[in-house]
C-alpha cells in the first residue's frame, strides 16, 4: 500500500505528460497555419534582410557577397551618421512637445466648462486627418511668399519665416506639424487616465489643506505617470517611424537638412536601388529602436514599482 | 454646260496616274488586320501626367479599333519608377506596356534588358500598320530611345525641352529685351528684382535633385557641355562646371525669391503664375497651366523663348519618354498595336495642341491648321521647333542617375546658402565618383 501510494504522484505525472503529448499530437496541427504566416511575414523577411545586408545587391543588377562591408561603409558614411543625429533631434522634439501640450490639454478638458464636448471633438480632429493630405496642405501654407502663415505673421508685424525652406528652421517646422497632428493622441490617453483616478486622495489632501498645485504635483502626476509613460512609448515609436510627413513636405531637404534615417533608407532602397546597403540600414535602425524600446519599457516598470 | 478645260483634263490625268498608288495604300490599310488580337487584355502602366491622361481618355478608340481591352494605370513619376523597377526585377511584371523616363531609366532598362526590342516589330509588315510612318519620328527622339548596342527598347513618345518662360508685362514695364545669353539673363533678372514689392527677376528649381536640370542648362552652354565624358568619367568639378555653378549660385541668390532652396517645379510654377517672377527656365509642359485664366494671373502675358546661350555653346536641356513592351509579356503583338496607336499622328497632335508636351513626331509641328486653332501663341510652337534643333540630353546616360542628381543637387543647394562652388563640386564629385565607377564596372 505504502509502495502504491509512493508511486501515485509519479504515475499521475506520467499520465498528465501522456495527455499533454496526446493533446499536442491531436491539436498541434492547428498552429501550423499561424506558424506558416509568422514564418512567411516575419521570420523569412528578417532572415532575407540579414542575407541581403551581407551582399552588394542592386535592383536590375547582380549581387555579390560583401560580408560586413555594408556595415563598415555605414559607419563611415557621413550622410548616414548625420541622418541618425537628425532622427534623434526630430524625435526628441516631436515627443516632448506633444507630451507637454497633450497633458496640459487633458487637464483642461478634464474640467467641466460649457461646450466641453464640442471643444474636445474639435481638438482631436487633426488626429483623424490623413498624414499625406495634411502634409500637402501644410506645404502650401509654408510657401515663403504665397503661404498663409507668413501672411499671418506680417499682419502682426512679425518678419516672415523661411519655414521648411531653410536648413536651420526645417526640423522645428516639421516638428510643428507633428505637434499639431499628434498632440490629440496624447491628450486622449492622458484624459482616459484622469477619468480613472480615484477621488479619495484629493478629498484627503483638501482636508489636509493642499492647494491645487500640491494636489497636482503629489497626487495627479504620480497616479497619471503609467498613462504618461504609455503615451510616451507610443509617441516615441511614432516619431522614430515618421516618414510620410517629412517625405511629402521636404523630401529630406533643403539639401539633406531634414534627411532622417527613414528618408535615407527609402532613398537607398527605392531611389538608388541599393538593396544590400538599405538592408544594413534597416538592421542598424532596428537595433536602435529595440534599444530605445527596452529603455522605455524599463522606465515603465520602474514607474510601476514606484 | 460646263466646259472641259485643259486644267480639268490635267487634273483628271493626274488623278488617273495617282490612282494605283492610292488604291494600293487604301488596300494596304484595309488589309492591315487591327483586329487580329481581338479579345486580348493589355495592362498598361503609365506615369501620371497630362499625356497619360489624354491617352486614357481616348483609349476607347483603340479598344474599338482592335477589340483589345486595356487596363491602364497612372502612377506619380517617382513611385512609378520604383514600381516598374521592382516588378521587372521580380521577373513577372504585372504590365505589358510601360512608360519609361529615358533621362532616368534608359541605361537601367537597357542593361537589364527589361523591354523587348521594337525594331523587329517595326519591320514586320504584318504587325505594323502601313500608315504608322516611323520616319516621322524626330531623329533626336529616336536616338534617345536607342540603346548603345543598337536595340530600340522604347518607342519615342514625348520630348521635353527646357525653355525660357518670361512675363511680358514685367519686361515691358522696364523696357527689357528677351535675353539671348545667360549673362544677359542675369543682368535682366537683377534689374527686375525688387524684394520690397516681392518681385523677383528669376525663379528656378533649388530643391536637391530637382535643381540639377537647371544647372545642366547653364553647363550645356560651356565648351564642355556634358557632365560625364564618353569614357564615363565625371566632369563635375572642372572649370566649366564651376562656371555653371557660379551662374546658378548668383542668379538664385541675387534674383530669386527667398526660400528658393526648397523650390521644385510646383513652387516655381506658383510663383511665376502669380506674377512674382519675370523669368523661369523649366520644361515645356507648363504652358497649359500658365495660360489657364482660371488659375493663372499672367494668362495671355506669358512669353516663350529658347533657353539662352552660354559662353561657348547654345543648347537646351532635352529629356524624353518612351513606351516599352515588357520582355516577359505574352501579349507582345497586342502591346505593339497599343504602342502604334498611342504614338500615332493624332495622339501626338493632341499632345501639342493641348499643351501637354512636345510630341516625338515631326508631323505635329507641321500641322498649321491645328497650331493656328490652338490656345497657345505661335511663339510657343516656334520655341519648341527651335529647341528641338538645339536640344541635348540634360542628364548623363548612366544607371545611378538619381544618386547623381541627389549628390550634385545637395552641393548646388549648399551654394545657394553661400558655400563655395568649387569646394562643393569637388566634394560632390569625390562622393559620386566611386558610385559611378562601381556602376560602370557592373555594366
Amino acid at each position: 500500500m505504502a509502495d502504491a501510494t509512493a508511486t501515485l504522484p509519479g504515475a499521475a505525472a506520467a499520465a498528465s505528460a501522456g495527455r499533454r503529448r496526446n493533446y499536442a499530437r491531436r491539436y498541434g496541427w492547428f498552429i501550423v497555419p499561424a506558424g506558416i504566416v509568422v514564418l512567411a511575414v516575419i521570420l523569412f523577411p528578417w532572415a532575407f534582410t540579414l542575407f541581403m545586408s551581407a551582399h552588394e545587391w542592386k535592383i536590375g543588377g547582380g549581387h555579390s557577397y560583401v560580408g560586413l562591408g555594408n556595415y563598415q561603409k555605414l559607419f563611415t558614411d557621413e550622410r548616414f551618421l548625420l541622418s541618425i543625429a537628425r532622427t534623434f533631434y526630430f524625435t526628441a522634439l516631436a515627443v516632448v512637445l506633444p507630451m507637454v501640450f497633450g497633458v496640459a490639454a487633458a487637464l483642461v478638458f478634464n474640467r467641466n466648462f460649457p461646450l466641453r464636448g464640442l471643444a474636445r471633438t474639435v481638438f482631436i480632429l487633426p488626429m483623424m486627418a490623413t498624414p499625406v493630405a495634411v502634409a500637402l496642405v501644410w506645404t502650401m501654407m509654408f510657401h515663403p511668399q504665397l503661404g498663409v502663415l507668413n501672411w499671418i505673421l506680417t499682419q502682426f508685424g512679425i518678419p516672415p519665416s523661411m519655414w521648411i525652406y531653410d536648413a536651420k528652421t526645417v526640423i522645428p517646422t516639421l516638428v510643428m506639424v507633428e505637434v499639431w497632428h499628434w498632440t490629440p493622441l496624447v491628450m486622449l490617453i492622458v484624459l482616459g487616465g484622469l477619468a480613472s483616478l480615484p477621488q479619495d486622495p484629493y478629498e484627503a489632501a483638501k482636508i489636509d489643506g493642499a492647494n491645487g498645485w500640491q494636489s497636482f504635483r503629489h497626487i495627479t502626476l504620480p497616479l497619471l505617470l503609467p498613462f504618461i509613460v504609455v503615451a510616451l512609448i507610443i509617441r516615441t515609436i511614432d516619431a522614430l517611424k515618421a516618414f510620410d510627413t517629412i517625405y511629402v513636405i521636404t523630401q529630406g531637404g533643403p539639401g539633406t537638412s531634414s534627411e532622417t534615417i527613414n528618408i535615407f533608407l527609402y532613398l537607398q532602397g527605392f531611389a538608388y536601388y541599393n538593396m544590400g546597403y538599405a538592408s544594413a540600414v534597416v538592421v542598424v535602425f532596428f537595433l536602435l529602436i529595440v534599444s530605445l524600446a527596452a529603455l522605455l519599457l524599463w522606465t515603465r516598470n520602474r514607474v510601476k514599482q514606484i | 454646260m460646263a466646259m472641259f478645260t485643259r486644267r480639268a483634263a490635267l487634273r483628271l490625268g493626274a488623278g488617273v496616274l495617282a490612282a494605283p498608288a492610292l488604291v494600293e495604300r487604301v488596300g494596304a490599310q484595309q488589309a492591315f488586320d487591327w483586329k487580329r488580337f481581338k479579345g486580348e487584355k493589355l495592362e498598361v502602366s503609365l506615369t501620371a501626367n497630362p499625356r497619360s491622361a489624354l491617352l486614357i481618355q481616348n483609349q476607347k478608340e483603340f479598344e474599338e479599333l482592335t477589340g483589345i481591352k486595356v487596363g491602364a494605370e497612372q502612377i506619380p513619376e517617382q513611385q512609378h519608377r520604383q514600381k516598374f523597377a521592382i516588378e521587372f526585377a521580380s521577373g513577372r511584371p504585372s504590365f505589358d506596356v510601360v512608360g519609361i523616363s529615358l533621362h532616368v531609366n534608359k541605361r537601367q532598362i537597357g542593361r537589364a534588358k527589361w523591354c523587348a526590342d521594337i525594331k523587329p516589330l517595326i519591320q514586320d509588315a504584318s504587325l505594323t500598320a502601313p500608315d504608322f510612318d516611323f520616319g516621322d519620328f524626330g531623329a533626336g527622339a529616336v536616338a534617345y530611345s536607342t540603346q548603345a548596342d543598337g536595340r530600340m527598347d522604347t518607342i519615342p513618345e514625348f520630348t521635353d525641352y527646357f525653355i525660357l518662360y518670361y512675363n511680358k508685362e514685367l519686361l515691358a514695364a522696364k523696357n527689357i529685351a528677351v535675353p539671348k545669353t545667360f549673362d544677359e539673363l542675369y543682368t535682366a533678372a537683377k534689374a527686375l528684382t525688387d524684394p520690397g514689392r516681392q518681385q523677383y527677376g528669376f525663379v528656378g528649381r533649388g530643391l536637391r535633385n530637382a535643381n540639377v536640370v537647371l544647372w545642366s542648362s547653364f553647363l550645356l552652354g560651356t565648351a564642355q557641355r556634358d557632365t560625364v565624358s564618353p569614357e564615363m568619367k565625371l566632369l563635375t568639378d572642372t572649370a566649366d562646371a564651376v562656371w555653371a555653378t557660379e551662374m546658378y549660385q548668383k542668379i538664385m541668390r541675387d534674383c530669386s525669391p527667398p526660400g528658393s532652396v526648397g523650390f521644385n517645379w510646383n513652387e516655381c510654377q506658383t510663383t511665376f503664375m502669380q506674377g512674382r517672377a519675370a523669368f523661369w527656365i523649366d520644361g515645356v509642359g507648363f504652358a497649359a497651366p500658365l495660360e489657364d485664366k482660371t488659375r493663372s494671373r499672367i494668362a495671355g502675358k506669358v512669353g516663350y523663348a529658347v533657353s539662352p546661350a552660354g559662353p561657348a555653346n547654345h543648347h537646351c536641356c532635352l529629356f524624353g519618354t518612351g513606351f516599352g513592351i515588357s520582355e516577359q509579356s505574352r501579349r507582345r503583338g497586342a502591346a505593339w498595336l497599343y504602342l502604334q496607336w498611342a504614338t500615332n499622328k493624332q495622339n501626338q497632335l493632341r499632345y501639342l495642341t493641348s499643351g501637354a508636351g512636345a510630341p516625338a513626331r515631326n508631323s505635329a509641328f507641321r500641322n498649321e491648321e491645328a497650331i493656328a486653332a490652338s490656345r497657345f501663341p505661335r511663339e510657343f510652337f516656334t520655341t519648341l521647333v527651335e529647341s528641338a534643333r538645339i536640344g541635348r540630353p540634360g542628364l548623363p546616360e548612366i544607371v545611378p542617375v538619381t544618386e547623381f542628381r541627389d549628390t550634385i543637387g545637395a552641393a548646388l543647394t549648399n551654394t545657394i546658402g553661400g558655400a563655395d562652388p568649387a569646394t562643393e563640386l569637388r566634394k560632390a564629385t569625390e562622393a559620386f565618383r566611386p558610385v559611378l565607377e562601381q556602376s560602370e564596372r557592373a555594366t
